[in-house]
């Protein structure tokens, strides 16, 4: 028989037969690059305990998932990224001042409780920085919300501690808030860099509006789930927003003020967003999106919490699953099953 | 399950405590267990009031069992068990009022509690009286051992006391007396009297066949 040549050799193997050069730990650690400016800012406003809460948040996350591993003889993947993408996660979203054993653990609860448990990186329900920030806050109620002053440097170190834009609006309502930051011009400046109190890593909108163009750039994420998140939340905001207080009425709320304080930028563009516990469908994306940001407003206008991201995310996440198996799209080729009956008959 | 011939009392007991404990391997009656553990005392008490009403139950339904007719069995099983927990109940009611104040509506529910139902239906129904009192004993040990270690963790750690007595001076992690830390802690000791059958007895496969 003669020699075939290479190239007209008919080479069958198994599919994917193109690949893209994404990889889980690349897309991990771009997401945590994205999110170096709001941190580098949470620094800047509130000096190096900030620093030292996200650094110690990160490692135990890292040494959690190490040990993890090497305790179940699994394939070590620390170098994966996500490990010190869920410590990061978690270290900006805790207060600024926390004793150093809160980030700890907070980081193993995520971890090892939340994600390893459950089968590792892709198989955990909920996302594991969330949790372990909720179990935080439901275990330490009062070190949780302990809310720095900032400080525009490196000098104060021990700054004074006040009330988080959200706190105020929800205990004494906008016209304190308004006291407090002077005129609304100001008030919208402040709210936009992040000069207010609040966790580390989200009170600066600039820093994490660059992180996620970035991200949307890179298509890493897509446009659905912040946009349906923060579309439903500003227009709850505008309807409902202005009815607590005196003299309250329909259609006076501030969206603005709502869509920039409280952890709503970080959690519509890094939280929500999350491959593993958002819906991969498009359509179902934006029916999870709406649902965060109606129970977000929810918790936020009538819950006993002034921050609801948090806790709503959580809730939606649980929904994922369902929201994937309703907008399930259509094998090709294939009709439905009332239709196949009929044409039977 | 008429096995008692061969199986001697021992093993019987031990079976319910270790190879089938009615909530780290059959995960039954799960509801005491979050809802009762917050704290050593409470979690005792209801292992307690069980294990009475589990050998009580076993008895009386070995000692009926030959006049049971089987289509009515399970009212009847139901009725038995009812009259005991109204005993505990009542004498729980009579002799620590003040826990009763806090756990009375669930020594009610033992009423419904799965594990009690299953045993006088699988074993005491079946079996003479004797090895029915060592069955109910081993089950109702079983299931006071898994709620003292579940409220022994969920009050130290939670509250950073026993038995209503501060041990530990830290900041405690109060989730673990709220519902969710109750499942954490079951979840977790499950998962660790699992590993323990699997890594030392070997029996873990065979026992959940």
């Amino acid at each position: 028989m003669a020699e075939i040549k290479k190239e007209h050799q008919l080479i069958v193997s198994v599919s994917p037969h193109i690949k893209s050069e994404e990889t889980t730990s690349r897309i991990m650690w771009s997401v945590t690059a994205s999110l170096l400016p709001a941190t580098i800012m949470g620094a800047y406003f509130f000096g190096p305990r900030a620093i030292f809460t996200v650094a110690i948040s990160i490692i135990a996350a890292v040494l959690s998932e190490y040990i993890f591993q090497k305790a179940l003889n699994r394939k070590i993947a620390v170098s994966d990224g996500s490990a010190v993408l869920t410590g990061l996660l978690l270290g900006m979203n805790l207060p600024p001042s926390v004793p150093f054993y809160i980030p700890i653990i907070g980081s193993f609860v995520a971890i090892i409780i939340t994600k390893q448990l459950f089968g590792g990186l892709g198989f955990n329900v909920f996302n594991p920085a969330l949790i372990g920030r909720a179990f935080l806050l439901i275990s330490f109620p009062k070190l949780m919300t302990i809310w720095k002053e900032p400080t525009a440097a490196f000098v104060h170190l021990d700054a004074k501690t006040t009330a988080t834009p959200l706190g105020i609006l929800k205990e004494e309502g906008v016209a304190k808030l308004m006291e407090v930051f002077g005129d609304k011009i100001n008030l919208y400046t402040q709210l936009f860099v992040g000069h207010r109190a609040g966790s580390i890593g989200e009170t600066s909108a600039i820093a994490l509006l660059i992180g996620a163009a970035f991200l949307l750039y890179r298509g890493y994420i897509s446009w659905h789930i912040p946009a349906s998140f923060l579309g439903t939340a500003a227009v709850i905001a505008w309807i409902f927003g202005g009815l607590s207080g005196k003299g309250g009425a329909l259609f006076a709320g501030d969206p603005i003020v709502h869509l920039l304080s409280g952890g709503m930028l970080l959690g519509a563009f890094f939280m929500a967003t999350d491959y593993v516990t958002c819906p991969s469908v498009k359509k179902g994306q934006i029916l999870f999106g709406i649902g965060c940001g109606f129970l977000t407003m929810l918790i936020r206008l009538k819950g006993g919490y002034p921050e609801g991201v948090m806790f709503a995310i959580l809730i939606i996440n649980c929904f994922s699953p369902l929201i994937d198996r309703g907008f399930k799209t259509r094998v090709f080729g294939a009709i439905k099953e009332t239709k196949a009956k009929e044409i039977k008959k | 399950m008429a096995h008692t011939d061969k199986v001697s009392y021992w093993e019987l007991i031990t079976n319910g405590i270790v190879k089938e404990n009615t909530i780290f391997k059959l995960a039954l009656s799960l509801c005491p267990s979050i809802a009762v553990t917050s704290g050593l005392k409470n979690g005792v008490l209801m292992g307690a009031a069980v294990l009475f009403v589990q050998v009580m139950v076993n008895i009386t339904i070995s000692l009926m069992r030959k006049f049971i007719h089987p289509k009515v069995r399970l009212p009847i099983f139901m009725l038995v068990i009812s009259g005991w927990v109204t005993v505990t109940d009542m004498s729980m009611a009579a002799a620590v009022p003040d826990v009763y104040k806090q756990m009375g509506l669930y020594i009610q529910l033992i009423v419904a509690f799965a594990s009690i139902l299953a045993r006088a239906e699988m074993f005491a129904s079946k079996n003479k009286i004797a090895p029915s009192m060592a069955d109910g004993i081993g089950m109702g040990i079983g299931f006071l051992f898994a709620l003292t270690v579940i409220s022994f963790f969920r009050e130290l750690i939670g509250k950073g006391s026993l038995w209503g007595m501060p041990i530990v001076d830290a900041k405690p992690l109060l989730i673990m007396i709220l519902p969710a830390g109750g499942f954490f802690a079951v979840g977790i000791l499950m998962a660790f009297f699992n590993w323990i059958d699997i890594k030392f007895l070997k029996k873990g496969v065979s026992a959940s066949h």
